[in-house]
């Protein structure tokens, strides 16, 4: 087993005193900008274990060197001498690098690693050398992927050769390159092949070979971006939802637009942000689970301002719809105001949980962010749990009978003004909810409530009321065609060719989609 | 849903209540009196800027905006106060006027070349829809035609599938929020979210000028007192009580056989055509015109002004329209922080406890 042999030597090789390589910190420190970039670039080519706390430092910003140009390591506030260097003289000073250094930095790292012994370490090391690798790093590509025997890890390097092959001198191993990168799906393929088409490529066979690849890639790439574009759809769909599923509610059973819902989904973000602030006070080490506790939390906070707000201003107003529509926006005049004189105008801080950050890759241009994917999760759980409670509690069954007939309902001994209540703090309360999901994924300002308000006025519209397989279609819908829409006609023109649909569906439907069939007539 | 039954039928309007009991001389007096103030303002305007009755810019522009907006008043409660719909999108027919003035104002002062911010996005040449801007008359009929199509293609589609109530308001809510989106590109060619600004001259007359801007003052009184007067004539007509009961019962009106979509249709256009004057004569008076004014929050602070003095009279909105912008002009000053809070106030209290405005509120003292 040559590998094995291979890499317990290199693991022997790391375990060798720092002080073998005296000299490479040394002359890092001492080189003047323009060397050191030379100095990476040979670095790159003949990677070596024993530098890797070296560039890690250096990647850190941890580098320093003193006036004598002896390099050391910063750790915790003490400078480590790296190699023979002995007291630091005078204040040592942190190396700056310039962005062309980082760059190469990165690349001389990413060949550094591809001796680590984790495959995932080395798997990201070839994809990071797949956009950056010179073509001094040709001979040690060759190299390690004759060595490799991970197919991911050993994939990612023919990638990474092929990416510089496409400049070799010999049309053989040209055309081998260009069939190679017609495998793959990344989208640096595509740009690496159409560089190679627009450059003065000779051989035809290469060219054509070139032509193929690029549809293949292209085609691929088409898929990811396809189902990208429905996965955003399909995330804003959610939000939508989480948005426009408690107006939906309130809307059929009193018939009232509350204007200031989007205020409720602005207040559920803050009390996010609040609940986020009391776990780094009073429990760091818990500080993960802060989205979870939010939850509730939220919820009864607006849930409460909902209920306190029908009590006091709407149930007064009912039978008039549109005057509720106008104090239900002075109430969110109100709110937003508060809010800015209570937290400030500025957006606040809102970070994810570790557990929400990343995503998952499933093609080399499509990744799903965990986020988001807890967001479409979270609103068809929110609408799973508002079915049950529409449809199997003692309240639902008041909630729809008051909604189709309120006169009815009160005969018959529903308490249509507690019913009423319950249901706007329902309401409320998982707008509050989509607050908490909001807070996730974009800004927490006090005008958060407003860049949704119209959209899911509009889902209400288009999906009816009373009905939440309407709300759901209609929210789902609308996201999904916002995003298509988007990179076709761009975002604006999207969105008012979506509502001049709207008004033409209407035309047919003017119910909505999912009507209650009723006969009553005002 | 019912609607609940205005009590006041049209006949028996305010005006005419108030004439009644004011006596038809007292009304009228008063009402020559206040058009005597506002004729009077941009005259004194034009005296020395040392003259103790000499009227600053400052507040003739105001009061001049403050007008505009009595106009814009005016037609909102023409849809809603007399026809029963709730319109919050007519900043987006005041804006429509304002930008049809705005590209003649845009011409004019670039002379022959481009205005000023298509060259800075290296256009080369006009784009269609602004062709013919050039001239004044052209102009006129855009300020026209413009919000009115536009009203008209939107009702004659709202109204057709009996779009009413709350849905006919998100509708035209999400109407000019989309005209709003549009007019911030700057692709669609109207200056982006800068807008339409430092203007030069109007018909040749310098635009800051003492005498252009008293000019421009009354001819906006001119059209508020014409409006008015149209408002008056079509309230007293058959036309207008075809209106109130569509308001009151849209079912039994149809019963009775009329077909409620061309009323609709007609007082719609009728009401966009006036903003779309009123912002005309906004434009130049100010000296901007951008995007936000098509801002949903625009419009619906116009509900609260007809609401506020008083929906289904032809004063009252007005009197909104006057006491709203005053208030805010002084707090925007003096407390800005609280504006918001007052005006969020304001929206609930009307609702809740002056149903009927500060007209309704007069009357009632009066009967006591």
């Amino acid at each position: 087993m040559p590998t094995l042999l291979y890499r317990m030597l290199l693991s022997l090789a790391l375990l060798l005193p720092l002080t073998s390589h005296a000299g490479d910190a040394a002359d890092f420190v001492a080189a003047s900008p323009a060397r050191q970039a030379q100095l990476l670039e040979s670095w790159a080519a003949a990677p070596d274990p024993a530098r890797l706390p070296l560039l890690d430092a250096l990647q850190n910003g941890r580098l320093v060197g003193d006036i004598a140009k002896q390099p050391f390591i910063e750790q915790d506030g003490r400078y480590v001498a790296v190699e023979d260097a002995a007291q630091p003289q005078g204040i040592p000073k942190k190396l700056r690098l310039n962005n062309r250094l980082r760059g190469l930095l990165a690349t001389t790292q990413a060949s550094h690693q591809l001796l680590d012994q984790d495959s995932t370490v080395r798997l990201a090391a070839a994809r990071q050398l797949q956009k950056s690798a010179k073509p001094a790093q040709l001979a040690l590509l060759d190299a390690r992927l004759a060595a490799e025997d991970d197919k991911a890890v050993r994939d990612a390097l023919a990638l990474a050769l092929a990416n510089l092959q496409l400049v070799d001198s010999d049309p053989a191993v040209r055309l081998a390159a260009v069939r190679l990168l017609g495998e793959s799906g990344e989208p640096l393929a595509r740009t690496r092949l159409e560089a190679l088409l627009a450059s003065a490529e000779s051989d035809s066979r290469v060219r054509k070979a070139a032509q193929t690849s690029l549809s293949q890639v292209e085609r691929r790439l088409l898929l990811g971006e396809l189902l990208g574009q429905a996965f955003s759809g399909l995330s804003l769909g959610s939000i939508l939802l989480l948005a426009a599923l408690g107006l939906a509610i309130t809307f059929g059973l009193l018939g009232v637009i509350n204007m200031a819902h989007g205020e409720m989904l602005m207040l559920g973000a803050y009390t996010t942000w609040l609940v986020q602030g009391a776990f780094q006070k009073f429990a760091p080490g818990y500080l993960d689970l802060y989205p979870l506790a939010a939850l509730p939390v939220a919820f009864l906070v607006t849930a409460a301002i909902g209920m306190a707000l029908e009590r006091t201003v709407i149930r007064h107003l009912y039978g008039r719809p549109l005057e509720t529509l106008l104090a239900t926006w002075g109430i969110s005049l109100i709110l937003i105001q508060a809010v800015r004189v209570l937290f400030g105008a500025q957006n606040v801080e809102v970070a994810n949980p570790s557990w929400l950050s990343g995503g998952l890759q499933l093609l080399p241009n499509l990744v799903l962010p965990y986020s988001r994917l807890a967001i479409i999760g979270f609103a068809l759980f929110v609408v799973v749990l508002t079915w049950l409670l529409l449809n199997r509690t003692r309240l639902g069954l008041n909630v729809r009978a008051v909604t189709q007939n309120r006169n009815m309902a009160a005969c018959c001994g529903v308490p249509t003004g507690r019913v009423d209540m319950l249901a706007f703090g329902l309401g409320s309360g998982i707008a509050g909810l989509g607050g908490v999901a909001l807070s996730q994924i974009g800004n927490v300002g006090p005008d958060l409530g407003q860049s949704y308000i119209i959209d899911s006025f509009l889902v209400v519209v288009l999906g009816g009321v009373g009905q939440l397989a309407g709300t759901v279609m209609a929210a789902s819908g609308l996201g999904i065609a916002n995003k298509l829409l988007e990179p076709q006609i761009g975002a604006v023109l999207g969105k008012i060719l979506i509502l001049a649909l709207i008004i033409l569906f209407i035309q047919k439907r003017p119910q909505g989609l999912f009507a209650l069939k009723g006969r009553v007539i005002d | 849903m019912n609607m609940p039954m205005n009590p006041m039928p049209l006949n028996n309007s305010l005006l005419a209540r108030a004439a009644g009991k004011l006596g038809p001389r007292a009304s009228l007096g008063l009402g020559l009196l206040v058009l005597a103030v506002l004729v009077a303002l941009p005259l004194l305007h034009l005296l020395p800027a040392d003259s103790a009755l000499h009227v600053s810019a400052y507040t003739l522009t105001l009061v001049g905006k403050i007008l505009c907006y009595a106009v814009v008043a005016l037609a909102l409660d023409l849809v809603w106060g007399y026809a029963g719909m709730l319109s919050l999108g007519h900043g987006l027919f005041f804006a429509l006027g304002g930008y049809a003035m705005g590209m003649y104002l845009m011409r004019e002062s670039a002379g022959d070349g481009l205005p000023a911010f298509m060259t800075f996005l290296s256009w080369t040449e006009l784009p269609w829809y602004w062709y013919g801007t050039s001239s004044f008359l052209w102009t006129l009929c855009l300020v026209v035609l413009a919000p009115g199509l536009l009203a008209l293609v939107f009702g004659f589609f709202a109204f057709r599938s009996r779009i009413k109530g709350v849905y006919f308001s998100i509708m035209t809510q999400s109407l000019t929020f989309a005209g709003m989106l549009l007019f911030f590109r700057n692709e669609t060619g109207f200056g982006g979210n800068n807008g339409f600004t430092s203007f030069r001259s109007i018909l040749g007359f310098d635009i800051t000028a003492t005498g252009t801007r008293a000019v421009l003052f009354l001819c906006i009184v001119a059209l508020l007192a014409g409006s008015l007067y149209l408002g008056l004539r079509l309230a007293r007509s058959k036309f207008g009580r075809v209106l109130t009961a569509l308001r009151d019962a849209e079912n039994r009106l149809m019963f009775c056989g009329y077909d409620p979509r061309g009323y609709k249709l007609f007082i719609w256009v009728l009401s966009a055509v006036l903003c779309g004057l009123a912002g005309a004569l906004y434009v130049p008076l100010v000296g901007i015109i951008n995007p936000s004014e098509m801002s949903p929050t625009n419009s619906i602070e116009a509900a609260v002004w007809v609401a506020l003095g008083g929906r289904g009279t032809l004063i009252g909105p007005l009197l909104g329209a006057g006491l709203v912008n005053g208030m805010k002009s002084w707090f925007t000053v003096a407390f800005p922080e609280y504006w918001l809070f007052f005006l969020g106030a304001l929206f609930i209290v009307i609702t809740l406890y002056l149903p009927k405005g500060v007209i309704g509120l007069l009357r009632k003292e009066k009967e006591q």
